[in-house]
């Protein structure tokens, strides 16, 4: 192999790792280097810093140790069978990058993943290390994300949480068939007891000892995954429910969907497709449903074909499948009921409630305080509107079907 | 009619000051004019005087100090006698800080909301470009900054928390920020300086040239988070339009190209990794025992818990204690009895004379069933079906420890064991036999005394389980002695 200039290794690293689709840097503990000894600061929100052309957020140095790789994947860039150009970063190029890059306000920080080289406890010792030296050495305070290897050892998952500020690990399918086919080197109930581990250890170092001394924080901004879409045959009903299940079993901070994209050097095992970003993007909007507003997976699916609407949003979706729950009277309906109406979002639902203490609320309050009333028109009655049978009108749902395209023709 | 022209820094405080004393000489808002900068008024240089003798009475809500603190950086030129408007009202109308749809204050909202974007924007996209010696004791850097508002002096404080180890300067029209040493300054605005390129910024375009996936191309997405305006001052933005431009043909090449063979090296490790496969015949010990547990597929339950709990405990124990299933500290650890009602057990375990270490402890299903809520898992009843399914563990496990005695807590236990749930109640404190006749202590679950929500209630439940098992470990003496 030829030895790579500190360029063309960032090319092919970063090349590498733009398949993981978490770039978040928000809710960790709050530092900052005002003694003047170290460098950078977290102060509870993300920054991101740049978007690309797809755009995603670039909030962090997102690369791959290295992306040689001794798994098989099916969907991945870097497994085995690939003829990627493969390329390995040393641990002091790492940290200079990082420091590099974070120095001219560029990144919040680092997230660091990479190949499988040699053992997966081989792999994780040298992320570990590259961390380990940024906190120790560098006196580096933004933000670290490690991937972590599912397979490597206790100790070194415990060291990844102590300089981290998120871990995480990805279950790459919604089903454990499909990762048994697709990455038949992974194993999920090797990939679930590791999530399990980390929510204990985070929840171990909460604890005080008996001399009321903290342990040490554990990845204070908890952990995460990821999922692939549209590779395999799962529907929405069953990716909505994997999350439920992940949501409540590892105190997961975030389950992401990563639309199957194409990748150089596919494999006939997966044939390639457009992503399916509109499917993505509802998933992510389910998701939001059943974290912030009270939804559960069942409902946004019941009534469907196991599959989200693509054409309009879940929530929407869910209110002209259950009319009979509306209209609704933002003056006197509760919370719950308010979070239910489409256009309402939780800010403005807030917004209603402070303000109908002190007085009527008409069409126009609405508007000013958030609310989309084009969607919300036919589930609310005020003061100056009633839907009157709009609500239960025939064609009601294809008034919000979006105009049809003109087909393009290349 | 009275003017205030406001400092170019330090304006917020200028304006509170003022306003306040304003109000306190009841000078209502259409009387009176203000600006940013200009000569220096009269009445601007005897507020402070005025603000002493008036700091007690003026009550605002803090919601209007933050909403004032903010608007005060905006560019529009009404921003202070918009505040001064809103502030007068406040005097006396009461929940107006909480009404969004009060036209007055929808509008100074979306003006603070302007303001916090244009903050976080700067926030973001300075760009720091490198402009003494790397060697230097503090590294120099540079950056040159046109925000929408005024936004520079509130925002300097986060870059002196975050690059506190390094001398910078952020130079905008309106102000420039220098920090040196440690101490945040400030000097007047400046046109455009001459910052010559870092190198960094190739390796940076690099990053953001192939961190680009060019099969999901989004403009609309990257446009409305990063506007064409601030596209000058980013080194990467240059790359964009080629980017964009490229794209559509990169996707196609991937798909378009056909599969190519794995190379040489991939078989080999792939043969390597696949560990060859042992076949287990009938489970001969415990270990071999716990894997078969943990790969059962018997019932649907193992799709959602993390995995199988097999039982713990010394392979010769003469007493065997099985409870209901993992519950969720249980299915996370992979170990029976270690969440509450585990501790629990433990606690009454030991006042009631039973040795722990030397029993075996298990569970009649050995995989969690739970209903996903939020961010909890909430413990559901196993049914028939998959206790009988599980059924098969339990009795392999009864058959390697062989057990003198077996306690049985709760009633899927006693389904599991005796075939029957009904009456636990009335059944508990007495003994009865497995199928295969080995004896059978049945009492309630200690989960059971956690639900109760009567202290008294559950004192008294506490010490006939506390009864029941003593009563236990006499019978099992016995079964020793005999």
């Amino acid at each position: 192999m030829t030895a790579h200039s500190l360029e063309r290794k960032l090319a092919i690293l970063s090349d590498a790792a733009r398949y993981d689709a978490s770039c978040a840097s928000s809710g960790t503990a709050k530092r900052n280097s005002k003694d003047g000894k170290g460098l950078g600061s977290t102060e509870g929100s993300g920054i991101c810093h740049a978007y690309a052309p797809d755009g995603r957020c670039i909030s962090l140095l997102k690369i791959l140790m290295t992306n040689f790789c001794i798994f098989d994947c099916a969907y991945c860039v870097n497994r085995v069978s690939s003829n990627t150009e493969r390329a390995r970063f040393s641990v002091d190029e790492v940290v200079k990058l990082t420091l590099e890059f974070y120095r001219r306000n560029y990144i919040e920080g680092l997230f660091l993943s990479s190949g499988i080289i040699q053992s997966p406890d081989k792999t994780m010792e040298d992320m570990v290390r590259i961390a380990k030296k940024l906190r120790l050495e560098e006196s580096f305070r933004g933000y670290i994300h490690l991937k972590t290897i599912p397979e490597a050892s206790e100790e070194l998952i415990e060291q990844a949480g102590l300089y981290a500020d998120r871990v995480s690990i990805n279950v790459e399918m919604p089903t454990d068939a499909s990762v048994t086919q697709y990455a038949p080197e992974k194993k999920p109930d090797t990939i679930r007891r590791a999530m399990a581990g980390v929510r204990m250890r985070k929840e171990a170092a909460k604890d005080k000892s008996h001399t009321g001394k903290r342990p040490p924080r554990f990845a204070p901004a908890g952990q995460s995954t990821q999922m692939i879409i549209g590779a395999d045959g799962s529907n929405d009903a069953t990716i909505l429910g994997q999350s439920t299940r992940l949501y409540s079993s590892y105190g997961l901070k975030r389950v992401y969907y990563s639309a199957f994209s194409p990748i150089p050097d596919a494999t006939a095992k997966l044939p390639l497709i457009k992503p399916p970003l509109m499917r993505e993007h509802r998933l992510y909007q389910a998701d939001w449903l059943m974290r912030f507003y009270g939804f559960d997976a069942g409902e946004i699916t019941a009534g469907t074909d196991g599959n989200l609407d693509l054409a309009i949003d879940p929530k929407l979706a869910w209110a002209l499948r259950n009319r009979h729950a509306f209209p609704v009277d933002p003056m006197r309906a509760d919370r719950e009921a308010l979070l239910r109406v489409p256009g309402f979002g939780a800010k403005t639902v807030g917004r209603i409630i402070a303000a109908r203490r002190h007085r009527r609320l008409r069409w126009d309050d609405l508007v000013r305080m958030g609310a989309n009333m084009k969607n919300a028109r036919p589930f609310v009655t005020l003061a100056d509107w009633t839907p009157g049978a709009l609500l239960d009108a025939p064609d009601l749902a294809a008034r919000f079907a979006p105009q049809p395209e003109q087909l393009s023709l290349f | 009619m009275p003017h205030v022209a406001l400092p170019h820094t330090g304006t917020d405080k200028a304006w509170r000051d003022a306003a306040r004393g304003l109000v306190a000489r009841r000078v209502p808002p259409d009387e009176v004019t203000w600006s940013r900068g200009a000569a220096e008024e009269d009445l601007f240089a005897q507020a402070p005087e005025q603000v002493a003798q008036t700091r007690a009475t003026l009550k605002v809500p803090r919601d209007f100090v933050s909403l004032a603190g903010s608007v005060v950086w905006h560019r529009d030129p009404e921003r202070f006698a918009r505040l001064y408007a809103m502030l007068w009202r406040l005097r006396s109308e009461k929940g107006l800080m909480e009404d969004r749809g009060d036209a007055a204050l929808a509008k100074l909202r979306s003006m603070e909301k302007a303001v916090h974007r244009d903050r976080h924007k700067m926030t973001a996209f300075v760009r720091f470009r490198e402009i003494g010696a790397r060697d230097l004791p503090r590294r120099r850097f540079a950056a040159w900054f046109e925000p929408t508002h005024f936004t520079l002096e509130p925002t300097a404080p986060f870059f002196a928390r975050r690059f506190a180890d390094m001398d910078w300067m952020i130079a905008t029209p309106d102000l420039t920020a220098v920090f040196e040493n440690g101490e945040l300054g400030f000097a007047e605005g400046q046109p455009k300086p001459d910052i010559p390129e870092d190198a960094t910024e190739e390796l940076w375009g690099t990053y953001f040239r192939n961190i680009f996936n060019p099969a999901r191309l989004k403009v609309g997405a990257m446009m409305s988070e990063m506007p064409k305006k601030y596209w000058k001052n980013l080194p990467e933005a240059r790359h964009i339009p080629e980017m964009i431009a490229s794209a559509g043909a990169r996707a196609e090449a991937m798909q378009a190209a056909a599969p190519t063979l794995p190379p040489l090296r991939a078989a080999k490790i792939t043969e390597r990794l696949a560990a060859p496969s042992v076949v287990r015949a009938m489970a001969d010990d415990l270990d071999q025992l716990r894997a078969e547990e943990n790969a059962c597929t018997r019932c649907p339950l193992y799709e959602n818990a993390t995995q199988a709990v097999p039982g713990e405990g010394p392979r010769d124990a003469d007493l065997m204690v099985v409870g209901e299933q993992p519950g969720d500290q249980e299915d996370l650890a992979g170990r029976p009895f270690v969440g509450p009602a585990g501790q629990m057990f433990d606690r009454i375990a030991r006042e009631a004379g039973i040795d722990r270490s030397r029993a075996f402890v298990t569970n009649a299903v050995k995989h969690f069933k739970f209903a996903p809520k939020g961010k909890r898992r909430i413990h559901q009843n196993p049914n028939t079906g998959e206790i009988k399914a599980c059924r098969f563990w339990l009795q392999s496990e009864i058959e390697l420890v062989r057990p003198k005695l077996i306690l049985s807590m709760g009633g899927t236990a006693a389904e599991s064991l005796t075939g029957s749930r009904k009456g636990i109640l009335s059944r508990r404190g007495t003994v009865e036999e497995t199928a295969e006749g080995v004896p059978v202590f049945l009492t309630v679950h200690p989960s059971y005394l956690l639900r109760l929500p009567d202290p008294a209630l559950r004192d008294d439940e506490t010490e006939k389980f506390r009864a029941d098992l003593k009563s236990a470990q006499a019978h099992l003496e016995e079964l020793r002695a005999s």
